[in-house]
Parts: structure tokens; sequence; C-alpha cells
């Protein structure tokens, strides 16, 4: 990259990649109005927004390696803002069940976390992200130190979880929950695939 | 030399071609204007009218579900496993020719076609409530006769305890049977006393027409006490079994569907409860009820039944 493309990058490429990871969001919310998401707009809104969720995670966690691969740093500059727009679509996911699905039903809900396995990872995903997201800024990162990278070691744990949520859900046909889990699976192997190779040339 | 006359067939009864051809267009008007009351070319053709009596005294008195939400929001993993692939990808599916076997425990066994088994019966319009086991509703005005006057005609012997119907396998078509999803065929039954129970029926049109192909054209069982996957579709096997038969989607998933299926607040799936659901149309879920309403009619087939091990 010359320079000047990279400065041009760097100016657009955070309002361009923040307008972007929105719009699936604007489109789903006009769906909604416009009655255009079929027969059942609540459950589709509800299993959109969590599938949006789960790409931003994979997204998030892709830019580490991108680095790698690419050798260059800029994907770092999106992790964040990757990682918060995962947890935006997951509180959207969330309160829809709470609101659309279940409408305000506490004991329901309650009963839900508990009783379905697969709320119960779902909910467990959800919480570990919060962490995260308090912790996501500058300042943090200065304080937390080396605890940092250790703390936000978590989201491999969340997206194991998202995934899990995913394989418990549905009824029979497990194709999107592997193509899902195969990608989660390839990000973990260049990962550590990685670290090994730092590790031994340490040494 | 001696020319000898192929002709078998009388020229008188060679149909002119442009007659020939027409020969849809004439079956349609005949089957709208009620001259015939189910032909062979109409089951065919989506959108025709179907001539029947409403049978009041068996439907609900709910407002029917939008004819453009129980045709484009289906589960019927034959043509694909999300709410839309059915409506988009049925239209591949032939359903004429088309005809049914009957065997098993059955004095009158043999493959019928589809027109000679519809014949005898009168069709009705019922009003059905319908519960997926997905926790979502409707209400359908169907279009079909009792299952139990068919199977009269068929004369079961006393071996026969059980019901099974099949599914057509044709990947060609169902080309969500391309994948293993489900062990296809797809396969599901009933006890006889709930196969001759006045409620179950046999449709073959909904909303006063003909059965849109992602419906389960050109017939398919309507259970409404069940999960609506009791409820089987696209039927080309009837059999009468001694032994209970094997269901489909208890063969795919034991601990979360039964034999038996039956709407039941009280039972929830494994994974998710049953106490309520979603009516499609509106935005308050409901409670589900037993029996889906229907405790009066059916509650006495399952008297002495613990209902939480025969889920
Ligand atoms: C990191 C957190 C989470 C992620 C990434 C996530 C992701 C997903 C995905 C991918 C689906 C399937 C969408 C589809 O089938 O197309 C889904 C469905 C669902 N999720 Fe989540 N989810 C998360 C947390 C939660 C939480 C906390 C709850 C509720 C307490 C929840 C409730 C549901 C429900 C009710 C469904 C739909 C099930 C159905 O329609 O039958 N999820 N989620």
């Amino acid at each position: 990259m010359t320079p000047d493309s990279a400065k041009l990058l760097q100016r657009i490429g955070t309002p361009l990649v923040f307008t972007l990871s929105l719009l699936p969001f604007i489109l789903l919310v006009l769906q909604l109005l416009t009655d255009a998401l079929g027969a059942n707009p609540i459950e589709a809104f509800i299993r959109h927004n969590g599938e949006w969720g789960l790409r931003f995670l994979l997204l998030t966690l892709t830019m580490t390696p991108l680095r790698y691969v690419l050798k260059q740093s800029w994907p770092l500059r999106y992790r964040r803002m990757l990682g918060l727009f995962a947890f935006f679509y997951v509180c959207i996911h969330l309160s829809s069940y709470i609101v659309l699905d279940q409408f305000f039903d506490w004991a329901e809900i309650w009963a839900d976390i508990l009783k379905r396995p697969f709320i119960t990872v779902g909910m467990t995903a959800f919480l570990l992200l919060i962490p995260l997201v308090v912790t996501s800024n500058k300042m943090m990162m200065k304080r937390l130190g080396r605890n940092w990278q250790r703390l936000h070691r978590l989201v491999y744990v969340i997206a194991v979880c998202a995934v899990l949520h995913y394989f418990w859900l549905v009824k029979a046909d497990l194709y999107w929950p592997t193509v899902y889990a195969v990608l989660l699976l390839a990000l973990f192997t260049i990962r550590i695939a990685k670290s090994h190779a730092q590790r031994t040339r340490i040494s | 030399m001696l020319i000898k006359k192929p002709a078998t067939i009388k020229s008188s009864e060679i149909t002119d071609e442009a007659i020939y051809l027409r020969r849809r267009e004439f079956l349609q008007t005949s089957a709208g204007l009620g001259l015939l009351p189910f032909v062979k070319t109409a089951a065919a053709k989506t959108g025709a009218s179907l001539q029947h009596v409403k049978n009041a005294k068996l439907s609900s008195s709910e407002k029917p579900t939008a004819y453009e939400s129980i045709t484009s929001y289906n589960n019927f993993y034959e043509f694909g496993t999300d709410k839309e692939s059915p409506a988009k990808y049925a239209n591949r599916l032939t359903t004429e020719p088309w005809s049914i076997v009957i065997d098993g425990a059955v004095n009158k066994p043999g493959r019928y076609q589809l027109e000679d088994i519809l014949k005898p019966h009168t069709l009705e319009e019922r009003i059905y409530r319908l519960r997926c086991v997905e926790r979502w509703s409707m209400v359908v005005p169907w279009i079909g006769f009792s299952l139990a006057d068919l199977i009269k005609r068929f004369e079961p012997t006393s071996k026969a305890k059980y019901v099974q119907f099949t599914t057509l396998y044709r990947p060609k078509e169902m080309i969500g049977q391309q994948r293993g999803v489900l062990n296809w065929p797809y396969v599901e039954g009933l006890r006889m006393d709930e196969a001759m129970h006045p409620l179950t029926m046999l449709a073959v049109g909904l909303y006063g027409k003909v059965m849109p192909n992602q419906n389960g054209a050109p017939i398919r069982l309507v259970v409404p006490w069940k999960y609506g996957y009791k409820s089987i579709k696209s039927i080309v096997k009837i059999s009468f079994t001694e032994q209970e038969p094997p269901t489909t989607w208890n063969l795919s998933a034991p601990s979360e569907y039964g034999f038996y299926s039956n709407v039941n607040p009280q039972v929830d799936h494994p994974r998710w409860s049953q106490r309520k659901e979603r009516r499609i149309g509106e935005f308050l879920r409901r409670d589900t009820l037993m029996f889906n309403g229907y405790a009066d009619e059916v509650a006495h087939l399952y008297k002495g039944m613990d209902l939480r091990k025969y889920y």
C-alpha cells in the first residue's frame, strides 16, 4: 500500500466499516416495519439478529489472523468496532426475544434460561460479552496491561457458546451451525499455528 | 397382397388433437362449475376451485389465517428446511398422475389412481387449528373428507391396529430429499382409533381451492389435535399394520418426538416450553390448549395413558 492510500483508508475506513456494519440492522428494521419478513416476522427478526451477532463475532476473530496473513496492521483497527457490533446485534437479539417473543413474561424467560440448554449457553455468551465491552477502550487496556489480553481471550469461549447455542436450537438441519463451527475451527487453527511458530522462534 | 389393418383403434375414437389439447381447459371448467367433484387434471392445477360443502359442526369459528401466510410459511423438509423453501421449490413436483398403494392388513389392497380414491367422497370444508411443534399456529380452512370413510372402503382386517402413511420419495423433484436431513421417505402413523376419529381427515385443498404443492399436494393427512408433523403430506402409501409403525421425527430424535405427539401444553419439548404459541398474524402469544382445543372430542382416546410417557 502506498502511504497515500493508507491515509485514505484510515480516513474513510472507520465510517465505512461502521455504516456497513449497521446496514443489516437498518434493513431488518425496514423489513419489519414494511411487513417484508414473511409470515412470522418476529421469529425472523430474532433469528436474523442472532445470525448477525454470530457473524460479527467471527468477523472480529478474523482480524488478528488477517493481520498475519496480509502482514498489514490495518485489520486490527477495526477489531474493536466489529466486536462492539457483535454485542449490538446480540443485544437486539436478546431484547427482541424478551419483548417480541416472550413479551416480558419473566417467569417464562427465567425458566427458559434455566431449563433450555440453548438459551443457557446463549445467555452465558451474552453475559461474558459484557466485561469485554466494558474494557474495550484504550484506558482500560492500559490499566489492565497483560490482564487485558487474558480477559479478552474470553471471546473464544463466547464464540464456542454461540455456535453451541445454534447447534442446540435447530431441529434437524445442522448445515449452518456446522458451517459456523468449521469457520471457528479454522480461525482457532490459524491462531494456534501462529503462536506455535512464534514460540519456536523465541526458543 | 394382403394389407393388414393395424387399426385396433377406430377412427372415431381418435380424439382430434385440438380437442385433446383443450382437455385441461374442459376439465377445469367442469370442475369449476361443479360438474365433477374432483378431476384428475384439476389436481395439477393449483388455484382451481373445488366444489365442496361446509362442515360447520367440525369447524372452528376462529378467523382463518391469511392464504398468503398458509402458503408461504411451510415446514415441508422435502423441499428444504427453512420455511420459505417449500413455496419456492414445490412447483417442481408433478402431482399428476398420482396413485396410492393400499397394503397390509386389508381386504382390498392394490394401487389406486387418485381419481378413483376420491370419486365416492363428498368434499367438505373444515376449519381446523394447526399447531406446530415449533410453537406457532394457524387456522386453516381445509377441503377434504374423513379418513374413516376411506378406510372403511378398503376393509381393514382385525389385524389392522395401526395405519402407516408414506410420502412420495422423488429426490429429482423434491430437492430437499437430496440431503439426508431426515430418513426419506417420510413416514407417519396413527393408531386405528385415531385414524377412524371423525376429526381426522384427508385434505386435497384449502381455501376452496386445489391444494398448493407446498402444503402437501395432491393429498395429505390432517390430524388437528396433534403437532403439525403428524399431518403427513403428499401421500403415496397407506398401510395397515399390527405393530406401531415407525415415524420419521421419532426416528430422527426419539427423546423429542414420540409416536403420539398430541398437542399438550403441560409436556415440554426437551428444548423448549410448549405452554404458549404464536398464532401467525398475531403479536402476543396465546396459551396452547390441551389437544389443541379438541380435548372434548379426543381426550377419551387416551384415557388411562400417561401422556408424559406417551408424548
Ligand atoms: C452471543 C450471544 C448469542 C448469539 C451469537 C446468538 C446467535 C443466534 C443464532 C445464530 C440463532 C439462530 C438463527 C437462525 O436460526 O437463523 C439464534 C436463535 C435464537 N436465539 Fe440466540 N444468540 C445469542 C444469545 C441469545 C440469548 C442470550 C438468548 C435469550 C435469552 C437467545 C435466544 C435465541 C432464540 C429464542 C432464538 C430463536 C430460536 C427459534 O426461533 O426457535 N440467544 N441465536
